[in-house]
């Protein structure tokens, strides 16, 4: 608990993550999240619940497998399995800039104070910190670089072009 | 050359008070030094085998006069009086203190330089070609490419967390003072059948364990489409470059596993979901950039000079460095000067902090205050009046910094090997000085002629010994240092990765294993015109493989 910052403000995490589907009447009640395989296995079960739902990506998975989904979908979680790995950066953007969606892009594993900038910019707007992370600290990655040179999900034009 | 706007002040001094705070944390214990690696890596420090190294961004390799004073002031408050020229064309110092660093990217921030992205996964400082702006063979300036290359690529958010290193390198000329066909990404200027200027694109060059020479993916792109094209394929890159394994983590590696045409093809495919983005360079984003590259105000002046010819006749001593040292310029009646930083009396690369001093006056008395670095540990002076050599030499002279032998036998490039560097397996600066103390007399290198000799202290090869026409390798054997030889690379548009020529040497036989490759050459070459490379390629390595182990 306690480890949850959405639109940078510690925040209260309203998801569950699911796994283990067999049936309608094994789906629990609330918000929940599957992974991308149980999602494409069991989509219309999963729509005819009454509550959020999102799936969970690895970092090798093609994000273009739930583009026609993302109407239907709140959240997106993608996954940091190491600080260095950064393929889910480029899942953000693609889901943001390409797909257009709107819903929460979850950032989990091990996620730090020092990524968090760039991962606002890649269209993240929430992050599961790794254990042990300074939370309140971490708050101010978002605000202690301000200048920046190239267009990604935050600013469509680069640095150039922004005054002209 | 181009002038900080207020918002890149701003980013310099944001990103050195997040360093600070990041330091702060680590001396008080908050970060691992393990956590901090992460950290610091992402600015240009190193822990190496005696003490912290702090690699400085010198982009494009292009210094103000202003700038080479403040790299000496640190060189003298913060280290032991020297830096050290890359083959990046940034500067590294070898004994700063961990406490001190923030403060040195203060004193950098106030002339506009910094250490961001001198290290770590990410898309290193850009690389290009020393003669820019002034190379008689130039069909346009790679500076405002680099530039606009600078900008995106700085802090780029998608692209901060790499597979691994990036290099990216640009050139404008005929022939390639850049090494882009060992780059990961290397762009040469050139014209198509309708005049127009655009790029061909290599992609996967690269030395380290597995070198490799780039493979053109595109023979013409046009200048507009120069981000949005390099956005694919970082983006193509990120996502499918190898993460499982750091010696197979480079794009060379990807490229090839790949293959060329479907790497092509998906670098395609992605550009033209995004070529039509903010990215795209319109005619006056290119025209902006330009503006700080313009030419400076030449005089008009002959391009012979009655009092240097006679200087030229009247002291042989002045003649050699003429010879070998100056190129010729654009602009008539000016020339360009390569600082020779391959003396018998420092280590390749090495500028103490006086020399620094020296050399900034040198550039302000007598060319536009600027210098530029050269991926082969030099120094440039790009806008020398005829008329001036003379006094520019005397002067060099005394600095140890005149010695007559660009791009010949004892130019060479060395790492910091074993003497400095935590990868390294054996000692690379002591075989160059060797070779350079051996190998000293002017008549012999003269003859010689054109010709590269390259070390690197472990496979790494940051000496880049793979591109070299003689290029030598040092590891360890059973606890002992030998040295392999390798013969016939190329860095330039000739491009070639060199070949084992056998069994490695001893470090006392392996001067004299290159002292037999020359013996060779110069009883094999046709007329004294064939270059070593020529040589080589022509009669392969049968006869001196039987001189040397026959």
């Amino acid at each position: 608990m306690g480890n949850y910052i959405k639109d940078r403000k510690l925040a209260e995490d309203e998801w569950m993550p699911f796994t283990g589907l067999e049936d309608s009447d094994s789906l629990p009640t609330g918000d929940i999240y599957v992974p991308l395989e149980e999602w494409v296995s069991a989509r219309d079960m999963l729509l005819g619940r009454n509550s959020r739902l999102g799936v969970s990506l690895k970092n090798t998975d093609d994000v273009s497998l739930i583009k026609d989904d993302l109407e239907r979908l709140d959240l997106v979680v993608l996954e940091f399995p190491k600080m260095a790995d950064g393929r889910a950066f480029t899942q953000a953007r693609l889901l943001r800039d390409r797909y257009g969606f709107k819903g929460e892009i979850r950032a989990t594993g091990d996620v730090l104070h020092d990524q968090l900038f760039y991962m606002q910019r890649c269209g993240f707007n929430a992050f599961e910190l790794r254990s042990g992370e300074d939370l309140t600290g971490s708050l101010k990655a978002f605000t202690e670089m301000t200048v920046t040179y190239q267009p990604a999900t935050d600013e469509e034009f680069p640095i150039w072009r922004r005054d002209t | 050359m181009y002038q900080y706007s207020e918002q890149d002040h701003q980013l310099l001094l944001e990103r050195v008070e997040q360093f600070r705070g990041q330091v702060q944390r680590r001396l008080k214990g908050q970060l691992s030094e393990d956590e901090f690696k992460q950290q610091r890596l992402r600015n240009g420090l190193y822990l190496q085998l005696h003490a912290y190294m702090l690699r400085v961004a010198i982009p494009y390799g292009l210094l103000s006069a202003e700038q080479m004073r403040t790299l000496a002031h640190i060189a003298r408050k913060y280290d032991k009086g020297y830096g050290h020229f890359s083959t990046r064309q940034n500067i590294q110092y070898n004994w700063p203190q961990l406490e001190d660093v923030p403060d040195i990217l203060d004193d950098l921030a106030a002339v506009e330089m910094h250490a961001i992205q001198t290290s770590g996964n990410c898309i290193r400082n850009t690389t290009s070609d020393p003669l820019a702006g002034v190379a008689r063979d130039e069909l346009e300036d790679p500076r405002p490419y680099c530039e606009l290359i600078r900008q995106w690529s700085t802090f780029h958010p998608e692209f901060n967390f790499l597979p691994r290193k990036f290099k990216i390198a640009v050139s404008g000329a005929v022939h390639d003072r850049a090494a882009v066909a060992v780059h990961d990404i290397g762009l040469r200027l050139v014209s198509n059948a309708e005049d127009e200027t655009g790029f061909e694109i290599y992609v996967g060059g690269g030395l380290g364990r597995t070198p490799m020479i780039g493979k053109l993916i595109r023979d013409f792109l046009p200048k507009e489409d120069m981000l949005t094209y390099l956005e694919a394929i970082l983006r193509v890159y990120n996502q499918l470059g190898r993460r499982d394994n750091l010696y197979k983590a480079r794009i060379k590696i990807l490229v090839h596993e790949t293959g060329e045409d479907k790497f092509r093809e998906l670098v395609e495919e992605e550009w033209q979901k995004i070529k039509a983005t903010g990215l795209y360079l319109r005619e006056q984003d290119i025209d902006r950039i330009k503006t700080f590259f313009i030419d400076p105000e030449y005089d008009d002046l002959p391009d012979s000079d009655l009092e240097f010819e006679n200087q030229l006749l009247g002291n042989p001593e002045f003649a050699r460095w003429a010879d070998k040292n100056l190129e010729l310029h654009k602009q008539s009646g000016y020339r360009v000067v390569y600082l020779s930083l391959k003396s018998a009396h420092q280590p390749p690369g090495d500028v103490t902090a006086d020399q620094m001093d020296a050399i900034a006056d040198l550039a302000d008395k007598y060319s536009l205050s600027q210098i530029r670095t050269t991926h082969r540990q030099n120094l440039v002076l790009s806008d020398v009046k005829v008329k001036d050599l003379y006094g520019l030499w005397l002067e060099l002279k005394d600095l140890d910094l005149a010695t007559p032998n660009y791009n010949h036998m004892t130019d060479i490039i060395s790492c910091p090997g074993l003497d400095f560097c935590a990868l390294a397996t054996a000692r690379s600066i002591p075989i160059s000085q060797e070779i350079t103390n051996r190998f000293d007399d002017y008549d012999f290198v003269n003859d010689l002629g054109d010709l590269s000799i390259n070390i690197s202290g472990c496979i790494n090869a940051c000496g880049h010994h793979h591109v070299a026409n003689i290029g030598i390798l040092g590891v360890n054997k059973k606890g002992t240092e030998v040295y392999q030889l390798t013969l016939g690379g190329s860095a330039r548009e000739d491009a070639s990765i060199g070949k084992i020529i056998g069994p490695a040497f001893e470090a006392d036989q392996i001067v004299d294993a290159v002292s037999d490759v020359l013996t060779v050459y110069l009883d094999k070459r046709e007329d004294p015109e064939e270059a070593f490379l020529t040589t080589y390629r022509r009669i392969g390595q049968g006869p001196f493989k039987e001189k040397l182990y026959g």
